[in-house]
């Protein structure tokens, strides 16, 4: 197991070089300058050269990448071109409430999807199942931007059940979460129902009902968590998902979280938040998935971890 | 034994009337719902169940028995299949009646039952001691930790080695036989009137099944529990039953004391199907042919190892010695057969000279060497050896009509023309007893015995020199399978094809072979004729193979054996570590046995 964890965290640190050589050579060839952003329009040639000097963009790329590595080996991220704060500590200040906002849409997406995908097995080939099928593709499909204002219509202005937007409560991070979750919750209830028609259909289940066990205790003791094993992988992958529909989600609900710091950055071409966002990302997908594969053993005794 | 003789103590009743039976099926219909219309599955099925006794419910596939046994369970799968007409009374009560909640109190406790397929029967998420103590408080109001001390003590009756560690392993942990014997004291826990045995050893292996029958019957006499068995194989019945009730498409054929079915059937279909089971002699018939052919295949000291990884660099620890030092050949025109239990290394052997598997040693086929060869060389081989595998259904591709799939092999090697090789598959079809207007059909128009037919057709295409038959009749049910038996020796004399038949019924080999070689643990124990082998066997091994095999004759005296309770040795070692070569010494004739000549190890 430890063997495990250290090999994955070698292949991890792995995983993060090759991002960040890929993002800073994507920004590098970029058309957009961020000299000419820091400037402004009405600075001289002199000026922009000056800045472009000072900022080492004068250099080739591979003594760029160099001192952006040597940086980051020194715990470094650089600093913002335009606010000149640290970058670490602008996404340490930023990333407590995209964490929030992404373990509140996991439990959300997992605890509207699988619910619903159980039902649905239950009872397959009804009515109920048909219009839950529907229903999920319909969220599957739904973009994000679009979820997040349907869902502030009705349930913030209409309704006035939730805050509009802000932060700190947790009333704040219901309609967020929902809708970064409501994607993952259509895939959840879709995967759950067909594990689940597998599994009810196994001789074990047959072997549990035997034994003259109860319906419920049959679903929830014998058939879950041996439909869920399937399901498990699939949190770490979300993770990734969600840092694309964080960027929505977070302009949407005005939610103070890197999501939208990344998005500035983008506008203004600031490399060093873009770089710092990116790997941090980049972390949480690693580190998503090795959770994911670390959790399993304790529900399938079958797989050890070598 | 009739049943009443076999009224116990503990069932008294006034002496001369009959006992209560402990199940009655009265009339019993199951009828399944397709397309808006009912259709019968068993019709009009009877018989009462006396305590302490076994009734064996036997037929082929489509029959109904294990059908029978999900209806009395109250499993049958709704909404498609319901009982429709009849009773099964319990205590005079109506199962069938019954809602839910009372049969349930009634399933695992009243009546439990055991399954076919141990490795999937158990849920492989929980371990063995929670899904024991679950089956006992499901019906008994005790505490957690008498719930697992009575799972304890369930596990020893049943006679599984080391019980207590049993208790907090899982299902993979177990081999097959454990796991049934985990199912058996699962069903037995409670002591239940009645225990159905739904096909329970046939996914065993013979001497594990030998165990785990000796097991139920020494249950059955001192819990008194009453059994129905259902199965297709003769030799079970007439082992483990008083009563049989041979069933055909839902019906029954005919019902009876054992001794008087087997002894002297009534109905045809009952005669055909006592005809059919291969039954085991001592290797007398037709003697084998001229030894001095030149051999197609020649096996030299074949080793196939494969590796387990593990540590923190993956480094090879272990190796699976799955085939050891194993030589033979096989002569053209000649069955030869592999005989073994599971993990014995002869599948293995299959696929090392297929090219499947890398292997170290020497094998030729029909004169080239395998190993160093060129992908076109390869290719080239092939042609000369082909694989008739065990499940016909998973090796036909369901998308393609049959007539393709026989001709695939013609078309992989560029041999004629589009109406040459039509011409040919049709000829093919009509060889194995298929009808050419069925060409353009889809595997799953076809019964499984057609299927294997096809099968062999398409084997048959490129005019191989060996035909690899892995366990290609044992999913089939007998009268199917002495057919396809027949064809496979015809095809034989036809085209002086020779057979390496892998099988682990004995009965089987018996009947097909020429020369049989016993492995065990990836090494060879024995080789010779089939008169050598089954006239003489020689090693223990051998021996226990063949006394474990089923005998369809009632009459028969099994001689007491000791009851085994032990497990399977293990052909994994640590790197640098090897099985000990076994040493093969001919006894004379070529009857190759390991160890010393008369005795064995």
């Amino acid at each position: 197991m430890l063997a495990y964890v250290f090999r994955r965290l070698v292949q991890s640190a792995l995983i993060l070089l090759g991002v960040s050589f890929i993002t800073f050579l994507l920004l590098y060839v970029l058309p957009a300058d961020p000299v000419r952003q820091i400037a402004g329009r009405s600075a001289t040639p002199e000026t922009v050269e000056n800045i472009r000097r000072q900022l080492g963009l004068d250099q080739p790329f591979i003594v760029q990448y160099g001192r952006y590595l040597a940086g980051l080996f020194h715990g470094d991220m650089g600093r913002s071109y335009l606010q000149k704060t640290e970058v670490a500590a602008l996404i340490m200040a930023r990333l407590p409430a995209t964490l929030l906002l992404m373990l509140g849409a996991i439990v959300a997406e997992l605890a509207i999807g699988l619910s619903l995908g159980v039902l649905a097995a239950v009872r397959r080939g009804g009515a109920l199942d048909q219009s839950l099928m529907i229903a999920s593709f319909v969220a599957v499909s739904a973009p994000q931007f679009v979820v997040g204002l349907l869902l502030l219509y009705v349930f913030a202005v209409k309704l006035g059940w939730f805050p509009i937007g802000g932060y700190g409560h947790l009333s704040n991070l219901v309609l967020p979460a929902m809708t970064l979750g409501i994607m993952g919750s259509g895939w959840y209830s879709r995967m759950m129902r067909s594990s689940m028609i597998d599994v009810l259909r196994s001789d074990y289940i047959r072997t549990a009902r035997a034994k003259g066990l109860g319906r419920a205790r049959v679903l929830a003791l014998h058939a879950m968590p041996n439909a869920i094993l399937p399901i498990i992988a699939m949190i770490g992958i979300d993770i990734g998902i969600f840092m694309s529909g964080i960027v929505v989600v977070e302009s949407v609900f005005g939610w103070p979280g890197i999501g939208q710091l990344a998005w500035q950055a983008i506008q203004r071409v600031d490399i060093p938040i873009i770089m710092g966002v990116t790997l941090v990302s980049a972390c949480a997908i690693v580190l998503g998935n090795l959770l994911a594969d670390l959790v399993t053993p304790f529900i399938d005794p079958r797989i050890k971890l070598r | 034994m009739s049943a009443t003789a076999e009224l116990r103590s503990g069932a008294m009743t006034a002496p001369d009337a009959p006992p209560r039976p402990a199940l009655s099926v009265e009339g019993l219909t199951i009828s399944v719902r397709a397309e808006g219309r009912e259709r019968a599955l068993v019709r009009d099925l009877s018989f009462t169940l006396a305590p302490g006794e076994t009734i064996a419910i036997a037929g082929e596939s489509g029959s109904g028995k294990s059908l029978t046994s999900l209806a009395i369970m109250g499993l049958l799968p709704p909404p498609a299949l319901r009982v429709s007409a009849g009773a099964i009374r319990l205590d005079g009560e109506d199962l069938t009646r019954l809602p839910e909640g009372r049969m349930r109190a009634i399933r695992g406790n009243r009546i439990a039952m055991i399954f076919q397929e141990p490795m999937t029967s158990l849920n492989p998420v929980l371990s063995i001691g929670r899904q024991l103590s679950e089956a006992i408080r499901a019906h008994a109001p005790v505490s957690r930790t008498e719930a697992r001390r009575r799972a304890l003590e369930a596990l020893k009756a049943v006679r599984i080695s080391e019980p207590e560690r049993r208790l907090d392993q899982f299902p993979h942990e177990l081999s097959g036989g454990m796991r049934q014997r985990v199912m058996i004291a699962m069903a037995l826990a409670l002591r239940p009137d009645v225990l159905i045995a739904d096909e329970p050893t046939t996914a065993l292996d013979v001497t594990v099944q030998r165990e785990v029958l000796d097991l139920l019957r020494d249950l059955q006499r001192e819990m008194g529990t009453a059994i129905i068995l259902i199965t297709h194989d003769m030799g079970v019945v007439a082992e483990m039953a008083e009563r049989v009730i041979v069933m055909k498409q839902g019906q029954v054929v005919e019902t009876g004391p054992v001794a008087q079915i087997f002894a002297a059937p009534q109905q045809p279909y009952t005669r055909d199907l006592l005809a059919a089971v291969p039954r085991m002699g001592d290797g007398s018939g037709a003697p084998a042919p001229a030894a001095e052919t030149a051999p197609v295949a020649r096996l030299r000291d074949l080793c196939v190892r494969f590796d387990i990884r593990g540590g923190l660099l993956s480094r090879v620890t272990h190796r699976v010695h799955a085939v050891e030092g194993v030589s033979f050949d096989i002569r053209a025109g000649e069955t030869f057969s592999l005989v073994g239990e599971s993990g014995c290394g002869k599948s293995t052997i299959a696929k090392a000279l297929t090219g499947l598997v890398p292997h170290q040693g020497s094998i030729e086929v029909a004169g080239h060497r395998l190993g160093g060869l060129s992908p076109r060389e390869m290719k080239a081989l092939r042609r000369d050896v082909q694989i008739v595998f065990q499940d016909p259904m998973a090796a036909l591709d369901p998308r393609m009509r049959v007539g393709d799939l026989v001709g695939e092999p013609l078309l992989i090697h560029g041999i004629g023309t589009p109406e040459t090789r039509r011409a040919r598959v049709a000829t093919l079809f009509e060889r194995v007893g298929l009808a050419r207007d069925q060409l353009d059909r889809y595997p799953h128009e076809f019964s499984g015995g057609q299927r294997q037919r096809i099968c062999i057709a398409r084997a048959f295409a490129l005019q191989p020199k060996l035909i690899i038959a892995d366990e290609s009749v044992s999913a089939l049910d007998v009268s199917v399978q002495a057919r396809v038996l027949d064809l496979l020796a015809a095809l034989k004399r036809e085209f002086g094809i020779a057979y390496l038949f892998i099988s682990h019924d004995m009965a089987v080999v018996e009947n097909i072979s020429d020369r049989v070689a016993v492995m065990f643990m990836g090494q060879m124990v024995e080789m010779g004729t089939r008169a050598q082998i089954f006239g003489n066997p020689q090693h223990p091994y051998t021996r226990r193979l063949m006394a474990a095999v089923p005998v369809p004759d009632p009459g028969f005296e099994r001689p007491p054996l000791p009851r085994l309770a032990g497990e399977v040795p293990s052909p994994v070692y640590p790197l640098g570590k090897a099985p000990r070569r076994q040493i093969l010494r001919d006894i004379g004739g070529g009857h190759l046995v390991v160890g010393a000549a008369a005795e064995g190890r």
